[in-house]
């Protein structure tokens, strides 16, 4: 029994790429209109709710400004992603690895141990108990998997003026275009902010093993 | 420090390889394959005549913000101005079986159809505008559009950044029920900033694909001949892709 599902390694890295690529051509697209509005419509400074700060060359994807060219990369890596996603949870729905080890128990919940897991974390103590994932961990991998990345499609889709006449629901569920547009910016960032806790969290806790165990698979 | 610049350099030569796989022949090719996905995904996902959101009166925003072309620089288009557009023409040719040379007065004359829409702008902000205008369909319609036609390629009368505008669409697009000839803005003709006195809506794409001072509207088989080959002026000269329904 290997620790990491094939589906899962193969997925993760995928993804990881995926989601470098969207981010900073994301950016770079930011870079085009720094205001986001909520909405269904919105075009100048004084009805934004956030001005964006301009994203530096180093940051974007390309590392000059062209909209056209980012656009070209987002359009691109939003097929990955998105059937990557897909892939994913049909793999992890098959092959048990949600009901196994996301899969949150009641008992899970309650305040105290809540509390403790919060405790632990926060001394750096990784051991698990029984079960492969602590409450924190499958909160965190559930929020990701069923909030994050696939509200990055679905508020993706409806900022599509192409999608829209499909699926006019999905424009009205975000309360409008420029709403769609802001969570997608907001849910970016918070995906970043996941995959810096993520990385520092690996790096705190062997390192080493756990990418040579997201590559080969590692032992159960 | 170190750490930080061997970062900074992994994601430099990230980047790099980002621009050599896009200069290279094959990567832009799977870019434009892409782009070509999503074209037909949305065409399978949605009927070809299916609409866009049509709002209420009382959603139309405050201002309907020009970009682009603000204006058109030339005498002609200054005595048009004074004139009213009284003289304005569309022509309609092509492959078509009988060219058109229409006036304002023509344009208003046939059935009008009139949509409260959001307007994207590919750099991301929207407006919503009240537009009227005939059907693109019924001008094609009554030029006696060819068989042969596969794209309507839009002339207008500005120039940016030292070209001609212009702009094409598919015949999906063009015989789409929101697809009018607009001379109308909230009731009123077009301020000169949004295209006076004529602008395409091409509702389900994003604002460059709506071309403004409209001159001619022209059938053709094949985009290779007309401009630079790519199907108007952004996608020749700034590499935008020509579908912008994403």
């Amino acid at each position: 029994m290997k620790r990491h599902f094939l589906s899962t390694r193969l997925w993760h890295w995928l993804n990881l790429v995926c989601l470098i690529v969207l981010f900073m051509s994301g950016l770079n697209i930011s870079n085009a209109h720094r205001y986001l509005y909520w909405g269904d419509w919105g075009f100048s400074p004084e009805q934004a709710w956030l001005a964006v700060p301009r994203f530096p060359g180093w940051a974007t994807i390309p590392d000059y400004y062209s909209l056209a060219a980012a656009r070209d990369w987002h359009i691109l890596m939003a097929w990955p992603f998105a059937f990557g996603l897909l892939f994913m949870w049909a793999a992890m729905l098959v092959n048990r690895h949600f009901w196994r080890d996301l899969r949150t128990s009641p008992r899970e919940w309650r305040p105290q141990s809540i509390r403790s897991d919060i405790a632990r974390h926060l001394k750096l103590d990784f051991r698990h108990g029984p079960g492969k994932y602590n409450f924190l961990q499958k909160a965190a991998y559930g929020v990701v998997y069923a909030v994050l990345l696939p509200g990055m499609i679905f508020s993706g889709l409806a900022i599509s003026p192409g999608f829209e006449s499909a699926a006019p629901w999905l424009v009205d569920a975000f309360g409008g275009r420029q709403s769609a547009r802001s969570v997608h910016f907001i849910l970016a960032w918070a995906i970043f902010a996941f995959l810096v806790v993520h990385i520092a969290l690996v790096l705190l806790s062997d390192p080493v093993r756990q990418i040579r165990d997201m590559i080969t698979g590692g032992k159960a | 420090m170190k750490r930080r610049a061997l970062l900074a350099g992994l994601g430099a030569m990230f980047v790099g390889a980002c621009s050599k796989v896009a200069n290279s022949t094959a990567g832009s090719s799977l870019l434009s394959a892409a782009e070509d996905w999503h074209r037909k995904a949305h065409r399978a996902l949605s009927n070809r005549t299916a609409l866009v959101r049509e709002y209420a009166k009382s959603a139309i925003s405050p201002d309907f913000r020009g970009n682009g072309s603000l204006s058109v620089d030339t005498d002609a288009y200054r005595r048009h101005v004074v004139e009213g557009f009284k003289n304005w023409r569309l022509e309609v040719g092509g492959l078509v079986a009988n060219p058109l040379s229409l006036s304002l007065e023509d344009l208003r004359a046939l059935p009008q159809r009139t949509q409260i829409t959001r307007h994207d702008c590919v750099e991301g902000w929207s407006a919503i505008g009240e537009w009227t205008g005939p059907q693109l369909s019924a001008v094609l319609e009554a030029a006696g559009i060819s068989e042969d036609a596969n794209f309507i390629v839009f002339r207008c009368a500005d120039t940016l950044g030292g070209h001609k505008y212009y702009e094409s669409v598919d015949m999906v697009d063009a015989m789409h029920p929101q697809t009018i000839i607009a001379h109308l803005l909230n009731g009123e003709s077009l301020p000169i900033k949004n295209g006076a006195p004529l602008r395409m809506r091409i509702e389900r794409q994003l604002g460059y694909k709506h071309p403004k001072y409209l001159t001619a509207i022209e059938a053709v088989a094949s985009l290779d001949e007309i401009g630079l080959g790519q199907g108007g002026y952004w996608e020749d000269h700034h590499g935008y892709q020509w579908y912008a329904g994403i």
